[in-house]
C-alpha cells in the first residue's frame, strides 16, 4: 500500500481498515494499481493488468457493507500467477498458445478467494506453462528481481514473487509444482507457502505435472500466507485428488507456542554444491531456531541427491501428456498449416511452444516410450516412494525439515538460459519435498552481503501447514524482535 | 488340404447407461445439435479435471458380474496418449495394467450346442467425439469435429480367443448384448452405436494349437456385419495361406461399401500408448459391501432364464430365446401363463402377434396396451370355440386400439362362432343349390372342391361360422343327393 512508512500495510492490516470502513475497498485497490503502475517498467511483474474490472469488483464490495464486514480479505487487492484460469480474463500460461485464451471459468482457488473478498488486480508472468525457475522462459518477456533488477526473480511464479515484494500488494497466488512457489519467494525476500498435495483444488490451474502441482502463496508475511491458504483450503469436487480433510483455523494456530518443537536439519545434503553465504544464512537461521526454544537436530534423508533427475523424469513425462491438447483444434493458437491434420498439430505446436517446452516434451515421451518406461519412469517413481519414505522416517524423529530454500541466492537474466541442468539444480532442495508431496514453506531468514535475499525453507508433515505458519511466524517476529533490540 | 480354423477373440465397448459422462456432468445424449453437450472437461479445456461417475462404476461392475469376473478392490486409471482431433485431451483415460474386472465367462445354449467364451477382463474409459470429414482430402476439404459423446462411459470387454468362426463371434455378441441390456447397464442401441466391436482373427490348421498371426479388424459395428466382415477376412486369410503366402500383422477396417476388409496400419506404425497412471484420479477403490449390493440387485440373467422357461414350460428353443432375451417379455409371459393360458400358447401369440403389433406401434412390451390377463381372456374364446383364431386376431387389434374388454367386443360386433346347426345348415343347404356345377364335380370324385364350399360358408357367415360345424354338414349335404 502507500508504502510511505516503507512498510506495505499487510492484508490482515488492509481487512481490518476496509471492514472497521477507515479505508475502502476502492481506496486500497487504486493504490495496488498505482504502485504497479510504478513498479511495472522496471520488473515487468504482468502479463495482464485489469484495472477496470479491478474497480469495478472493489466498488461492489463498498456497495455492500454488510457483507464486507464478514470477509475474511475484504478488500486485499491480489495478483494471480497466469496458469489459473480467471473467467472472462485472458489466461495465457506465460506461452503464446494462449496468448488469447479468455478461460469461461475460474479456477478453485480464484473463486474462492475472490468469495472471501479479495480482488483481482492482474495476472502475473511466469515462465511457460510453469516450467522453469527463473521467468525467463515466459513468451512475454522475463520479469526482474525488485530487489535487483539485473536478476531474475526466480520461477516459475516470479511475476507473483516480484509483485509482493515490490509491495504493490500483500497476497499473490502462485503454483509449485518443484519448487515455483519457494524459490522466487527465497529470491525475492518474501514468504511461499506450497501446502500439502490436495491441500487446495488444482481445478483450473493449468496443468503441469499432475501428480505434483499444487497452488501456493506468495505473501509479505507468514500471518498474510496463513489467511489466503484458510480462504483457499479445502476439499473440492471438481479436483477428485482435494483431500476432503478438513480445514484448520490457521490464524489462531500461529499463536501457539513453539518452544520445545524439533526441526530436522539433513546436513549431509547441505553441505553439497551451496553458496557459501547461503549456508552461512542457513545456519544462522537454524541457530536462530534454537535460541526460539527448538530443538534442532540432524537427520539423514539419503536418497534426497536424487531428487532434481526423478523430478525431472516424473514431471516432464506428466507434462507431455498435459500438454497434448493443445493442437490448435479447439482453442488457443492454430498456426498456419498444410491442410492435413498431423500438420495443423505440429505447425501449431512449433509455433506456440518456446524451446524449454519442447525439450521437456520431448524428454517425458521418452521416458514414457515402449522400451523405455522401466528404465525412466517407473524406475522414477520407486526412487519417488524412496525420497518419500526418508521423510517418514526423518518425521518419525522430528516435526519439521529444514533446508535452505535454493542453493544460491538470485542469479543474473541470462546467466542460466544456455545451461538447462544449472537451471535445473535451483529445484535441489524443493523438489524432493514436492516429489513427498509434503507441505513447504519459504521465510526470509537474511541477505547476502551484496543484499540479496536468502530463504529458509521449512517441511512439514502431510497436512501440517499449520505447524509450518507457526514457525514461521515465531521465527518472522522473533527475528524482528532481535533486530530491533540489536 | 488340411482345412483352416479360425481362431477369434473381440473387443466390445459397451456404452454404459448413465445419465452424465463419466468424468463430468455433460448429459450423454447423442440426439443433440453438435457440441451442445459439452464442458471444461469434456473439451480438455486447460486446467479442466475429471470426476469419477459412481453410477457409471456400478453399472460396469453390475456387467463384470453378470459376466462371472472378479470385480477388484482396486483399479487403476491411465492415460492412453494419441493425437486425433476428436479426443480432446491428447490422452483417452481407461483402465490399463489394473482393469477394473477380469476373468469371467459367457455361456450359451447355441445352434450347434452350448458355447462357453472366456472374458480377459472388463475395464472403463471414456469416449472421444465424432469427426465428419467433408470435401475433398488437403486444404480444400474440411473435417468436423462434434464432442457430445466425448467422454461418455463405455466398458471395454476382451474376451479370450475363444470363438472359432464368424457366427459364433456374432452369436457372442448378440448374447453379450441381450446379457448387458437385462441388467440395465446399456440401452444397447446397434444404430447409436451403444456397442461397438473390433475382433481378432487369426487362422490356424484344423487340430494345431499353435495360434497363427493375428490381424485385428476394427468397426463392426451390428450383428450382421461383425459376421460378414469375419467371412470375408477368413476367406482373404486362407486364400493367403492356401497360396502359401503369410499374413500380415496389421489392423484392417471393414468397410460397409465394398463388404471387404482394408488396410488401415501394419504393426510396424502401431501406436506407442506410452501409458501411464492417470494421475488426476485417485485409485478406483471398491469395497466388498458394495460388490454385493450390486450382485444382490443382478436380475434373473437371461440365459438362465432361458433354461428355466425351456424346462419349466416346455418351450421350443426358439421361443424360449425370444421370450427370454427381454424381462419385462418374460414377466409379460409368465403373467399370461398364470392366468390360466397353456404356455405354448401363451409363447405363439406373444411372439407372433403381441410381437408384430409392438414393433408396429413401436413400444416395449411393458407398454403394450393389451394387459397379459386381457390376452388369457382372449385365447380362452379361441379355445372354448366362441371364436375363431383369424377372429381373435381381429379382436386382439381393436382391444390394442381401444383398450376394450376382449368379451364386450365379441359381444357387441357380434363376432362370436355361429355354431347353431339349424342357422348353419340352411346357410350350407343354399351354397350346396347354389352352386351345381361344383356338386357335380365333388361327386365325379374332385374331393378338393369342398374347400370351396367351406370358403362360400365363411364368406356368407363373415367367417364367424364354427368349421367343424361347417365341415359335418357339408360332407352329410354333399353325400345326401
Amino acid at each position: 500500500m502507500p508504502p510511505e512508512s516503507g512498510r506495505p500495510l499487510t492484508a490482515l492490516a488492509i481487512r481490518n481498515a476496509v471492514r472497521a470502513g477507515r479505508l475502502t475497498a476502492a481506496q486500497a485497490c487504486r493504490a495496488a494499481l498505482d504502485a504497479i503502475d510504478v513498479h511495472e517498467p522496471r520488473i515487468h511483474a504482468y502479463i495482464s493488468i485489469c484495472a477496470d474490472r479491478a474497480m469495478e469488483a472493489a466498488h461492489r464490495l463498498d456497495a455492500d457493507p454488510a457483507r464486507v464486514a464478514r470477509l475474511p480479505l475484504a478488500g486485499v487487492p491480489v495478483a494471480i500467477k497466469d496458469n489459473l484460469c480467471t473467467a472472462g480474463l485472458r489466461t495465457t500460461a506465460g506461452s503464446r498458445m494462449l496468448e488469447a485464451f479468455v478461460p469461461p471459468y475460474d479456477a478453485t482457488a480464484v473463486r474462492r478467494l475472490e468469495e472471501a473478498g479479495a480482488i483481482i488486480v492482474g495476472k502475473t508472468n511466469c515462465d511457460e506453462f510453469a516450467m522453469g525457475a527463473s521467468t525467463e522462459y515466459s513468451a512475454f518477456g522475463p520479469t526482474r528481481n525488485p530487489v535487483d533488477p539485473s536478476r531474475t526473480p526466480g520461477g516459475s511464479s516470479g511475476g507473483s514473487a516480484a509483485t509482493v515484494a515490490s509491495g504493490a500488494l500483500p497476497i499473490a497466488l502462485g503454483s509449485d509444482t518443484g519448487g515455483s512457489v519457494r524459490q522466487p519467494a527465497s529470491f525475492c525476500g518474501v514468504v511461499g507457502l506450497k501446502p500439502t498435495y490436495g491441500r487446495v483444488s488444482r481445478y483450473g490451474l493449468i496443468a503441469f505435472a499432475s501428480s505434483l502441482d499444487q497452488v501456493g502463496v506468495l505473501a509479505g508475511t507468514a500471518e498474510d500466507a496463513a489467511l489466503a491458504l484458510q480462504a483457499i483450503a479445502g476439499a473440492d469436487a471438481a479436483d477428485a485428488t482435494a483431500a476432503g480433510r478438513p480445514v484448520p483455523d490457521y490464524a489462531a494456530a500461529l499463536e501457539h507456542p513453539v518452544a520445545g518443537l524439533r526441526v530436522g536439519v539433513p546436513r549431509a545434503l547441505v553441505a553439497d554444491e551451496v553458496d557459501e553465504e547461503v549456508r552461512d544464512r542457513f545456519d544462522r537461521a537454524c541457530e536462530a531456531l534454537r535460541a526460539f526454544g527448538l530443538d534442532v537436530r540432524d537427520v539423514s534423508l539419503p536418497h534426497a541427491r536424487h531428487a532434481v533427475p526423478v523430478y525431472h523424469l516424473v514431471a516432464s513425462a506428466e507434462a507431455s501428456a498435459n500438454l497434448a491438447r493443445y493442437d490448435g483444434v479447439r482453442y488457443g493458437l492454430r498456426a498456419p498449416h498444410d491442410g492435413s491434420v498431423i500438420g495443423m498439430n505440429a505447425a501449431t505446436r512449433d509455433a506456440g511452444f518456446g524451446r524449454e517446452l519442447k525439450r521437456r516434451i520431448m524428454l517425458g515421451t521418452y521416458a514414457l516410450s515402449a522400451g523405455y518406461y522401466e528404465a525412466y519412469y517407473a524406475r522414477g517413481q520407486r526412487v519417488r516412494a524412496l525420497i518419500r519414505a526418508d521423510f517418514e522416517a526423518a518425521f518419525r524423529e522430528v516435526d519439521f525439515v529444514a533446508l535452505p530454500t535454493a542453493p544460491t541466492p538470485a542469479f543474473r537474466l541470462g546467466e542460466r538460459l544456455d545451461n538447462p541442468v544449472q537451471m535445473y539444480l535451483a529445484d535441489l532442495f524443493t523438489a524432493g519435498p514436492s516429489l513427498a508431496g509434503l507441505p513447504a514453506i519459504s521465510i526470509p531468514c537474511g541477505e547476502t552481503r551484496e543484499g540479496l535475499p536468502v530463504g529458509l525453507q521449512l517441511v512439514g508433515r502431510m497436512f501440517d501447514e499449520a505447524g509450518l505458519l507457526r514457525v514461521a511466524h515465531a521465527f518472522e517476529t522473533g527475528a524482528a524482535g532481535r533486530n530491533d533490540g540489536a | 488340404m488340411v482345412p483352416w480354423e479360425p481362431v477369434i477373440g473381440l473387443e466390445v465397448h459397451v456404452q454404459l447407461a448413465t445419465r452424465t459422462k463419466l468424468f463430468c456432468g455433460c448429459e450423454v445424449s447423442s440426439a443433440d445439435a453438435p457440441n451442445s453437450r459439452v464442458c471444461p472437461v469434456c473439451l480438455g479445456l486447460p486446467g479442466a479435471l475429471p470426476v469419477l461417475n459412481a453410477r457409471a462404476v456400478d453399472l460396469a461392475i453390475l456387467s463384470a458380474l453378470a459376466l462371472g469376473c472378479t470385480v477388484h478392490r482396486r483399479s487403476v486409471f491411465a492415460r492412453k496418449n494419441y493425437f486425433y482431433p476428436d479426443l480432446p485431451k491428447g490422452y483417452q483415460i481407461t483402465q490399463h495394467d489394473r482393469p477394473l474386472a477380469t476373468g469371467g465367462v459367457l455361456e450359451w445354449m447355441g445352434a450347434g450346442g452350448p458355447r462357453r467364451v472366456r472374458i480377459a477382463r472388463l475395464h472403463l474409459e471414456e469416449d472421444a467425439g465424432k469427426s465428419r470429414h467433408e470435401g475433398p482430402e488437403g486444404p480444400e476439404g474440411r473435417t468436423a469435429v462434434d464432442f457430445n459423446r466425448s467422454g461418455a462411459p463405455l466398458a471395454e470387454i476382451v474376451t479370450e480367443a475363444d470363438l472359432d468362426g464368424a457366427a459364433a463371434a456374432a452369436d457372442f455378441f448378440e448374447r453379450l448384448r441381450e446379457l448387458l441390456v437385462a441388467v440395465g447397464a446399456t440401452q444397447g442401441s446397434m444404430e447409436e452405436g451403444h456397442l461397438r466391436c473390433d475382433a481378432n482373427v487369426s487362422l490356424r490348421p484344423a487340430g494345431s494349437d499353435v495360434l497363427g498371426t493375428p490381424v485385428e479388424v476394427k468397426n463392426l459395428n451390428s450383428f450382421r456385419y461383425l459376421e460378414r466382415a469375419l467371412d470375408h477376412e477368413i476367406e482373404r486369410q486362407a486364400a493367403i495361406l492356401d497360396a502359401g503366402g503369410r499374413v500380415e500383422h496389421e489392423t484392417r477396417s471393414w468397410d460397409l461399401e465394398t463388404g471387404r476388409t482394408l488396410a488401415m496400419r501394419s504393426k510396424e506404425e502401431a501406436h506407442d500408448y506410452r501409458f501411464f497412471r492417470e494421475p488426476d484420479l485417485p485409485p478406483l477403490d471398491v469395497t466388498a459391501e458394495r460388490v454385493a449390493a450390486l450382485r444382490a440387485r443382478l436380475p434373473e440373467l437371461p440365459e438362465a432364464r432361458r433354461a428355466r422357461l425351456a424346462a419349466s414350460f416346455g418351450l421350443p428353443e426358439a421361443a424360449a430365446r425370444q421370450i427370454s432375451g427381454d424381462a419385462a417379455a418374460a414377466a409379460y409371459f409368465e403373467a399370461v401363463v398364470s392366468a390360466g393360458l397353456a404356455p405354448r400358447q401363451a409363447a405363439n401369440w406373444i411372439t407372433g402377434e403381441i410381437a408384430r403389433l409392438l414393433k408396429e406401434a413401436r413400444l416395449t412390451i411393458d407398454e403394450a396396451p393389451v394387459s397379459p390377463c386381457a390376452l388369457a381372456r382372449l385365447v380362452r374364446q379361441v379355445e372354448a370355440g366362441t371364436i375363431s383364431h383369424g377372429m381373435a386376431k381381429e379382436v386382439l387389434e381393436r382391444m390394442w386400439r381401444t383398450g376394450d374388454d376382449p368379451e364386450a367386443i365379441v359381444a357387441s360386433e357380434g363376432l362370436a362362432r355361429i355354431a347353431d346347426e339349424d342357422h348353419l345348415g340352411a346357410i350350407v343347404r343354399q351354397a350346396v343349390n347354389a352352386n351345381p356345377k361344383a356338386v357335380a364335380q365333388y361327386r365325379g370324385g374332385k374331393t378338393l372342391v369342398f374347400g370351396f364350399f367351406v370358403g362360400q360358408v365363411m364368406k356368407a357367415t363373415g367367417g364367424k361360422a364354427d368349421p367343424a360345424i361347417v365341415n359335418r354338414l357339408l360332407a352329410r349335404e354333399l353325400e345326401k343327393a
